[in-house]
């Protein structure tokens, strides 16, 4: 291996991760940037709980109030969760499947770094003259009228990250249908890689219309059409379509990876095989297909009429169903299982209740007469966080905890991970639960302040202090962090004992190549098929040969910072005091194009792993 | 796609049995291209004509313009052979998607 031997310094890991194409440390970029981004919206999401913690505060304006809403929802949305996700995927998927990586590496860098830049542009908001404030929905009616710069922001800044979420899931796509290791048939896909694949298709069908949207959106404020203009002949109401038509698969795109995870988990932490695998694979791919039915259900006080309302009411409710199942199924995946009370198994016992009492808030949402009353109410805002919060960060916090080992080799401190739980649980309850009732009692949502007297001050008071809990769990996690990694001690292959799947067959973190032969499954949950049979590794389903590995490149941060260059040309174009922004817009454009001008010309076929290197002792010792 | 060729690099296997199959594509082809600019034909024609109301022939403009992109789908771009199915699942879900959404703003925004 001496031959593959890197550079060592900080300079030199920079470098490397800026050009690398390698699944497992694009995982690793995702990871941090998607972290940071958490902790930015977390922090917003303090603020607007200090501001709301008592009657008539004055701790921000108003207007500050509406840019902290609208930064939290994108932020936590485009930024955290969804990024965060994609990592945990990037790093588990190719080896759930067998596979040596991606399916087009070069295009993985590059759906990373289209994200990062889009984060960096709407965050760039808070110090180029305001973020935007129109909320993370963006209602049409309000943002086109939005002075300042602010919505633009988040024009660009989505559109630049919606490209590379698009990338990863087509990426994706291509992976778990070409690349399967021999013996993986689409049966036999963990239940976490099926999630991928629903999710992944969820992708390639939802942004599309993102993309619509946002661009009518662009063209409403930079060149003064009028799409979306009621007085000028638009309709405000497409908006509100396209933006739901890309949302509620949206938040499809959010729960079903945190549902794989937990299917993971819960198969590995009971020592069963997971429940119903085919019902599963059955209930995600109709939640998929369902999540396309029903985006009118965040429009039925737009007034589409009682057919239209009844249709979509009945289309909302028919999800539950397949939801249901899952939630059963899991419930019998522990039912007689030899249960182990981990930390990430703390995380999937507690989701399966707070993420039902979310579901069970949903369909009642969806009673569309019935939502009259609740719209816009703090009680759609306990809905969705007990969904968002109890499932989708839960099972961020679970699938962190648990692949931790695979990606990084170590193991998180399991004492530290209980107070991190107990602290995000009880403040996740504390915070949300009584929202529900300031909905019902009347408090409307989206407000910067109330008045006393109108008994809401104890519950936000409440409120505000589940959220400091939620707070104290995610500084510990950071400790257990720092310390875990200052430790160092590493781990072998299989940490938690009772992997089931590929990826714990091979060392953690896996060698640069992933197998060394590509693994034979010979069945569901391949990894304990062979451990049952008194064997330590996956029979391989080729002999040992040489490796096609691609090259790493600069390439793909090159176009990206030409569209980072060019989104501020078009941002300030409409302001007639600048004349520089065509320019800068040209500019932008020609290293994007350029950059993919290279890239196409440029031949590069990547290197070979020699058959030699590979060898260890074993090998040899069979050879001789 | 590859599904529909033997494994062996020899060119002269199944020679026979591959020169009849693409004696056999070859007509398809033949038949679907010349039956496409046919209702090429068909639609230009009956726009010049004048006579006839724009509610009959905007639906057969569209439903010939269907036609000839199922015929252009499976027959030069090969999906009616083996090995597509998942193509074919992803296009279908794709339309499915777009025609809910075009049905939608037909009924509820536009109409
Ligand atoms: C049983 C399943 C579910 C049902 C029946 C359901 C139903 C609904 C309905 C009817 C609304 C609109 C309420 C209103 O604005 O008046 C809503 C809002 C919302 N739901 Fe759900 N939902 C379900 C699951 C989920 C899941 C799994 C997520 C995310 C992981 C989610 C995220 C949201 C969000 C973010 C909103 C608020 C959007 C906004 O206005 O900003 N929901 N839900
Ligand atoms: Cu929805």
């Amino acid at each position: 291996m001496s031959t593959y031997a890197k550079k060592q310094g900080f300079g030199a890991t920079l470098w490397d991760f800026m050009t690398t194409v390698d699944h497992k440390k694009i995982a690793i970029l995702y990871l941090i940037s998607g972290g940071l981004f958490f902790i930015l919206g977390g922090l917003e999401a303090m603020f607007i709980r200090i501001q709301l913690a008592v009657p008539d505060n004055n701790f921000m304006s108003a207007g500050t109030f509406n840019e902290m809403i609208t930064m939290h929802g994108t932020t936590m949305i485009f930024l955290a969760a969804m990024p965060i996700l994609l990592g945990i995927m990037n790093a588990v998927m190719p080896l759930q499947i067998g596979a040596r990586d991606v399916a087009f590496p070069f295009l993985n860098s590059l759906g990373f770094w289209l994200f990062f830049f889009g984060g960096v542009v709407l965050n760039l908001s808070w110090f180029m003259g305001g973020a935007p404030d129109a909320g993370w929905t963006s209602y049409a009616s309000l943002s086109i009228h939005s002075q300042g710069h602010g919505v633009d922001f988040y024009v660009l800044g989505l559109q630049i990250s919606g490209f590379g979420t698009l990338i990863a899931g087509i990426n994706f796509l291509v992976t778990i249908i070409n690349m399967r290791t021999p013996g993986m048939t689409y049966m036999r896909m963990p239940m976490f890689t099926w999630t991928t694949f629903v999710v992944s298709a969820l992708i390639l069908f939802a942004f599309p219309p993102l993309t619509v949207g946002l661009t009518l959106m662009l063209f409403d404020r930079m060149f003064g059409a009028n799409f979306f203009d009621a007085a000028a002949g638009g309709n405000t109401i497409i908006w509100e379509h396209l933006f739901w038509i890309f949302g509620h698969p949206e938040v499809y795109i959010l729960i079903l990876p945190a549902f794989g995870i937990f299917s993971e988990i819960l198969a590995t932490f009971s020592r069963k095989r997971l429940f119903g695998y085919s019902s599963m694979v059955f209930a995600t791919v109709l939640i998929g297909f369902l999540g396309f039915m029903v985006w009118a259900h965040h429009m039925f006080t737009v007034g589409l009429g009682p057919i239209a309302n009844a249709i979509f009411a009945v289309a909302t409710m028919a999800i539950a169903v397949p939801t249901g199942i899952k939630i059963f199924n899991w419930i019998f995946t522990m039912w007689g299982g030899s249960v182990r009370f981990t930390v990430p198994m703390l995380y999937a016992v507690s989701f399966i209740p707070s993420f039902t009492m979310g579901g069970v808030t949903g369909i009642m949402l969806a009673a569309a007469p019935a939502d009259y009353q609740y719209h816009d109410s703090y009680f759609v805002v306990a809905h969705f966080h007990y969904v968002i919060v109890g499932g989708v960060v839960l099972g961020i916090l679970a699938g962190i905890t648990y692949y931790w080992p695979k990606i990084f080799g170590t193991m998180l401190n399991e004492t530290l991970g209980k107070f991190t739980f107990w602290f995000f649980l009880i403040g996740f309850h504390l915070t949300f639960f009584i929202q529900h009732f300031l909905g019902l009692w009347g408090m409307p949502r989206r407000v910067f302040t109330y008045l006393p007297g109108q008994g809401w001050e104890t519950s936000n008071l409440v409120s505000t202090a589940g959220a400091i809990f939620m707070a104290v769990g995610v500084i510990i996690l950071l400790i257990n962090i720092i310390i875990t990694s200052v430790k160092n001690v590493r781990v072998g292959n299989d940490p938690w004992e009772d992997g089931r799947t590929l990826e714990w067959s091979i060392p953690s973190p896996p060698p640069f190549y992933n197998f060394k032969q590509l693994p034979l499954a010979r069945g569901l949950d391949a990894y304990w098929i062979e451990k049952m049979e008194g064997k330590k590794e996956m029979t391989p389903a080729e002999p040992l040969g040489d490796i096609h590995m691609p090259n790493g490149s600069i390439i793909p941060i090159c176009i990206t910072i030409g569209l980072f260059v060019a989104s501020f040309g078009a941002l300030y174009n409409m302001d007639a005091d600048k004349t520089w922004t065509v320019p800068v817009i040209i500019i932008g454009l020609l290293i994007t194009f350029g950059s993919m001008l290279i890239r196409s010309i440029k031949d590069d076929h990547g290197f070979h792993i020699h058959k030699e290197d590979l060898m260890d002792d074993k090998d040899k010792e069979v050879k001789a | 796609m590859a599904n529909q060729q033997s494994n062996s690099a020899n060119p002269n296997l199944n020679l026979e049995y591959r020169r009849k199959q693409n004696a056999e594509e070859m007509k398809h082809q033949v038949i679907t291209f010349s039956m496409m600019i046919f209702f090429t034909l068909i639609a230009f024609a009956m726009v010049a004509m004048e006579t006839i109301s724009r509610w009959f022939i905007i639906p057969v403009i569209l439903l010939l313009a269907v036609i000839q992109v199922i015929f252009q789908l499976y027959y030069f771009m090969h999906m009616k052979h083996k090995g597509h199915e998942t193509i074919a699942l992803f296009i279908y879900s794709g339309l499915t998607v777009g025609l809910i959404t075009v049905l939608v703003f037909l009924t509820i925004v536009w109409l």
